[in-house]
């Protein structure tokens, strides 16, 4: 089948036929095939690897070797699980596809650097320079990891924080608004990144100033959905917490916060976004440490196998951030509808 | 019986409007006169019905009684007490349940108590009224989860456990269907006689207003006037194929010219 006609089949709207291409998708994706497919393409790889001669040098340790090894490993283990009923067994028969298209394009990277030398060194190295860098520069990787998660932690807790206080303020009080709207509105669309020339030399050291710009970052989006989301609380709401008795504390902090929330968390996320790129450009230009850093000083010695592993370890870590603020939201957001999940 | 255990706490109080007069400002600067100088008395322990046509001025006049809304001119009092504000002690339950749907049911239940600082001491009694509204199954239940009969359910509860001196309906079973809504008259009633809280029910129903409530206000729109003070005898518990009933139904659609032998003049009128 042709990648068109299976997209056809699925996008079928008219019922019956929906229903169909769904049941074939499902037994497609869940097929015997499908679940030795990782392990499949593990087995290729492995042999193609040790099989072909190297074109480029490779990293001393050959760790690439060793992954693809646990990768095999790895892929029979779920393909076994797959055929177990219950929810593991139907998450492995879910992402089986998945993990085979993964081992399949570290074995084309494999092949189309170390084995083919299609693309050019220094700029393209292979996973196993890669892994053997990640390896090799380890304590230099973790330490630079550790001081961007130090200072992103700073700069979102204090941004989130003054964005929620501004957000409700300006949500609930007419004259917070009056006086509140006009200085966002000229603030806020600013980048946080164009205040560099400004933040190193208004405050004492570089790491306040990196979180005062990350925190700047955040702070706009937060404020900005925290105070929709109060603005727009349904006034029936406030009407019948009035009639229970409620005080000015209560209307605020246990009604309008709480119906705002899901407006708050969507500040919540574009202010990590914001947070993640304003960090990377304040450690590129100013604070002498993290991942930016390291990922601007192994560029400047063409170690780019540094610079791609310096870049794994980030999207490990940012996705990784992103993943917990959506847990946090389901949690907090399971009255809403279509989000329940137990 | 269930209601032994939700005895009034607090006595229940009369209401009494004076003169009340209510003038909006349109968009266009127009002056619209929503009550036009509205006297009237609720006695301690009375269920009184507000009907009439869309417009004249029943649900503002509610807002007023709860504090939500201000006159323009004229008093309203509870007892002696001047209204100022709203307050616990006249609950308010609209036609939307609008039970705050990041709480579960026991949770919507306990926002008074809670809001009042007294939840600690009222726990049991949070109970009770799952237990009196039938919710007991579902009180870690979210709203969504609810039907249509529950949350309005949920919602009496709330409004019902801070034992106010005046419970304020405004259309509260207008949204649902014929055979839960006169179960829920039912239910209405059984608590109210229980309790004898003096209560003001806004609704659009005719029926519902002969079935429950010892007099009936009947209002006209555009400004919104008393037409008529029109008192039920009919002893408890009624019946509606009783023929005074329908005779009394009779004399109420006569008097919103809708018994059919003439062309109704007042619009947007629902049944």
């Amino acid at each position: 089948m042709t990648l068109a006609t299976q997209l056809a089949e699925t996008k079928a709207i008219s019922p019956g036929r929906a229903d169909r291409g769904a049941a074939e998708r499902r037994r497609g994706l869940s097929s015997p095939a499908w679940a030795l497919a990782p392990a499949g393409a593990a087995a290729l790889g492995l042999a193609l690897h040790l099989a072909l001669p190297d074109r480029q040098p490779s990293a001393a340790l050959r760790p690439f070797t060793g992954l693809l090894a646990a990768m095999l490993a790895g892929s029979l283990a779920m393909a076994a699980l797959g055929r177990t009923s219950g929810r593991p067994g139907a998450w492995a028969r879910h992402r089986s596809p998945l993990a085979a298209g993964i081992v399949l394009t570290l074995v084309a990277w494999d092949l189309l650097t170390l084995k083919l030398a299609w693309l050019p060194l220094p700029y393209f190295p292979g996973p196993d320079r890669v892994l053997g860098a990640m390896w090799e520069d380890r304590e230099a990787l973790a330490l630079s990891a550790y001081h961007s998660l130090r200072l992103l932690a700073c700069g979102y807790a204090a941004g989130a924080a003054a964005g929620l206080a501004c957000g409700v303020l300006i949500g609930w009080s007419k004259s917070a608004r009056y006086w509140g709207m006009p200085l966002l509105k000229v603030i806020g669309p600013i980048p946080a990144t164009a205040y560099v020339p400004l933040a190193m030399v208004m405050f004492p050291n570089a790491f306040i100033s990196g979180v005062a710009l990350i925190g700047l970052a955040v702070w706009f989006p937060v404020t900005m959905l925290t105070s929709s989301g109060v603005a727009d609380v349904p006034a029936a709401y406030l009407d019948v917490a009035r009639t229970l008795g409620a005080g000015r504390a209560h209307l605020i902090f246990r009604v309008a916060v709480p119906a705002a929330l899901p407006s708050v968390f969507l500040g919540l996320f574009m202010g990590l976004g914001a947070a993640f790129l304003t960090l990377i450009v304040a450690e590129t230009l100013g604070v002498s440490s993290g991942l930016g850093w390291y990922l601007k000083w192994k560029q400047g010695y063409l170690e780019y196998a540094h610079v791609y592993a310096a870049l794994a370890i980030m999207s490990l870590f940012f996705s990784g951030l992103m993943t917990l603020l959506f847990k946090a939201r389901d949690r907090a957001l399971v009255w809403q509808k279509g989000v329940i999940r137990w | 019986m269930v209601t032994a255990g939700i005895e009034a706490a607090t006595e229940p109080s009369s209401l009494h409007l004076r003169e009340v007069c209510k003038t909006f400002r349109r968009a266009d600067g127009a002056e619209v006169v929503a009550l036009d100088r509205l006297t009237l008395d609720v006695a301690e322990g009375e269920m009184i019905a507000l009907i009439g046509p869309s417009g004249c001025g029943k649900s503002t006049l509610l807002r007023m009684i709860a504090g939500l809304d201000r006159p323009t001119s004229g008093s309203l009092r509870v007892g002696s007490q001047p209204i100022d504000g709203p307050g616990a002690e006249r609950g308010l339950m609209f036609q939307d349940p609008s039970l705050f749907p990041w709480k579960t049911v026991r949770r919507n239940i306990e926002t008074g108590p809670a809001a009042r600082g007294v939840l600690r001491s009222h726990r049991g009694e949070v109970d009770e009224y799952l237990r009196l509204t039938g919710l007991e199954p579902f009180a870690d239940s979210y709203p969504h989860q609810l039907s249509g009969g529950m949350a309005q359910r949920a919602a009496l509860a709330r409004a019902l456990i801070n034992h106010p001196k005046v419970l304020l309906l405004d259309e509260p079973l207008g949204a649902l269907d014929q055979f839960t809504r006169m179960r829920m008259q039912d239910e209405v009633v059984r608590i109210w006689r229980a309790r004898r809280t003096t209560t003001v029910l806004v609704t659009h129903d005719i029926d519902e207003a002969l079935y429950m409530c010892d007099r009936i206000v009947v209002m006209t729109p555009r400004p919104g006037r008393i037409e008529r003070v029109m008192d039920v005898t009919l002893e408890r518990p009624r019946h509606r194929n009783d023929p005074r009933f329908l005779e009394l139904r009779a004399e109420i659609l006569e008097m919103l010219h809708f018994a059919g032998d003439e062309p109704a003049e007042a619009e947007g009128v629902a049944s």
